[in-house]
């Protein structure tokens, strides 16, 4: 009989650690900012069905990167716990801190009761009556959570993105000025700048009754980068939000 | 409420939120809170007639909706009274409610558990859509309100009798269409036009004489005030418009668009003017006789 190998408890952390960034570095990326009208994401995702942006109550929104099927499964639980919220208590009583702190909680639980950390980074966004109460928490793997300002990146080159964007970011920008930033931003690390049919976006509009989320579309894309509309859709099998950004490289993998 | 949680921390999401299903209904029923619908709630075991009498006289009631197609949608509208027994016990209570962005409720017998009814379909549409990307078929949303009403035959059954009525904007058949139901969860589509609740009988025949097809909006409505109306005429439950409140029925409109609730200074002036036309005419319009003389 064999002894098992010591392992450090800081090792074990590490690795996991590692491991989910990797991960979540391989994917494409998601950035969300604030503009005059309210939030905006727009995230690098060719499929039109499976969505790295959702909403997930009245003035809630949530993107996410990483692997689909566990933001997906975290997505559909922040959907029943606003719903239930909602339905138990009153509309405005469901807010993205109670939000943020749940998936903190949760993500903080698998990351370190289970073997295989989540390889997923989240943004719960809240749009306020004003810019300055606008909310927005970047949760990661292991469950910290980050209070954002003014604008973010994640996912895929992270750090080149953000760098970029923050190059172009102030406060009051307009809608389409916003989307500029944000799909310039994107294509600092793409070897050719993504095209409206390439991008998925959606906007928390402040002063918008009950449902402040809305999509848009690749033709109001199109509309407001200025580029031709796009034409049907693309051709070949539309891929997974998860998909490596080179191709080749399995995001199963790893 | 909510059980157990994953992890051993007990304050993150409860593992059951994990789960696989798109109805926040089901997923309800999961977590052990009462909601209207659930069969749960029907706990009760008498099922006389005085029982439910009592009940008629103890909790509020709500009376008389109508909805009615025109060109572009359907519109529905509902009188402001609720009553307990002989009582009124409010007079501008609101009985139509947007379901989601294409469609309209409005809601006849017990007023609480209708309208906590209404606010968990609501929820359930809404629910349904966020979590599958897409909102369901007018189909699927009338056959689920289905569902929700027959969870509630045992609580009709003693009295609680909630009967709505149901109209969307179809987007693929691009027409309004109307649902009835009955206490049992029946489902049946009208045409054209119909009505729910105490002073229905009185409103479905004002409307049979009124009804056009290809009606405007405001034909539309200005039947819809005609026939509740009328149902206030006869039927002592349903209110009529009260011009020296400002109180008028609610009225909601949906088309391709969406759905409008219409607001005061909208129904407004079309209530005066059905009033003023009945201090001549206490009757209402007169339809022709075919080959009569009048």
């Amino acid at each position: 009989m064999s002894m098992p190998f010591y392992v450090s408890p800081e090792q074990i952390i590490k690795d996991k650690a590692d491991y989910a960034r990797k991960g979540i570095a391989r994917g494409r990326s998601v950035v969300v900012l604030q503009y005059e009208g309210g939030i905006l994401f727009v995230a690098e995702n060719p499929s039109r069905a499976l969505h790295k942006i959702s909403e997930i109550y009245d003035r809630i929104g949530f993107a996410a990167v990483g692997k689909y099927n566990e933001f997906e499964n975290l997505r559909v639980a922040g959907v029943r716990l606003a719903d239930m919220r909602g339905y138990a208590y009153d509309r405005r009583d469901v807010t993205g801190r109670s939000l943020a702190n749940a998936y903190a909680q949760t993500l903080g639980s698998i990351f370190t009761e289970t073997a295989k950390p989540y390889e997923v980074e989240l943004v719960v966004a809240e749009v306020g009556g004003r810019a300055a109460e606008d909310q927005i928490y970047r949760l990661t793997f292991d469950g910290s959570v980050a209070d954002e300002h003014g604008y973010l990146a994640m996912g895929g080159q992270a750090e080149a993105i953000a760098e970029a964007l923050g190059t172009r970011w102030q406060p009051g920008l307009g809608l389409e000025e916003a989307v500029r930033a944000a799909v310039d931003a994107l294509a600092v690390v793409a070897p050719t700048a993504p095209g409206p049919d390439q991008l998925e976006a959606a906007v928390l509009e402040r002063d918008r009754p009950r449902r402040t989320f809305r999509r848009l579309t690749a033709d109001r894309m199109a509309q407001l980068l200025g580029v031709p509309l796009p034409e049907g859709p693309a051709p070949g099998v539309a891929e997974s939000p998860d998909a490596p950004a080179s191709p080749g490289v399995s995001a199963e993998g790893a | 409420m909510i059980p157990k949680t994953q992890g051993a921390s007990g304050r993150g999401l409860p593992i059951n939120f994990m789960a696989h299903g798109s109805s926040f209904v089901d997923f309800l029923a999961g977590t052990g809170q009462p909601a209207p619908g659930d069969p749960s709630m029907n706990r009760g075991s008498k099922t006389s007639r005085d029982f439910a009498a009592d009940v008629m006289a103890a909790v509020p009631h709500a009376t008389t909706i109508v909805a009615l197609t025109y060109s572009d949608g359907v519109i529905m509208a509902g009188d402001r009274r609720a009553t307990m027994g002989n009582i009124i016990a409010q007079r501008d209570i609101e009985k139509v409610f947007p379901a989601d962005e294409h469609s309209i409720i409005g809601i006849a017998g017990a007023a609480g558990v209708a309208i906590e009814m209404v606010r968990l379909f609501q929820v359930e549409l809404e629910h349904y859509e966020k979590i599958e990307g897409v909102p369901l078929t007018l189909d699927g949303k009338a056959n689920r309100l289905a569902t929700l009403l027959r969870g509630n035959l045992g609580m009709a059954l003693q009295g609680l009798a909630v009967v709505p009525l149901y109209v969307g904007y179809d987007l693929h058949a691009q027409r309004g269409r109307i649902f009835s139901y009955d206490v049992t969860g029946g489902r049946y589509e009208e045409r054209d036009h119909h009505a729910v609740g105490s002073g229905s009988v009185f409103a479905r025949g004002s409307l049979k004489k009124l009804y056009r097809t290809g009606l405007s909006s405001d034909d539309a409505v200005m039947a819809a005030v005609e026939a509740l109306y009328d149902a206030a005429d006869d039927d002592s439950a349903t209110g009529g418009p009260d011009l020296t409140r400002r109180i008028f029925p609610n009225i909601s409109v949906v088309d391709a668009e969406g759905v409008r609730m219409l607001g005061d200074d909208a129904v407004g002036p079309v209530v005066q003017r059905v009033v003023d036309a009945r201090l001549s005419q206490p009757d209402g319009p007169r339809a022709p006789l075919p080959g009569g003389s009048a």
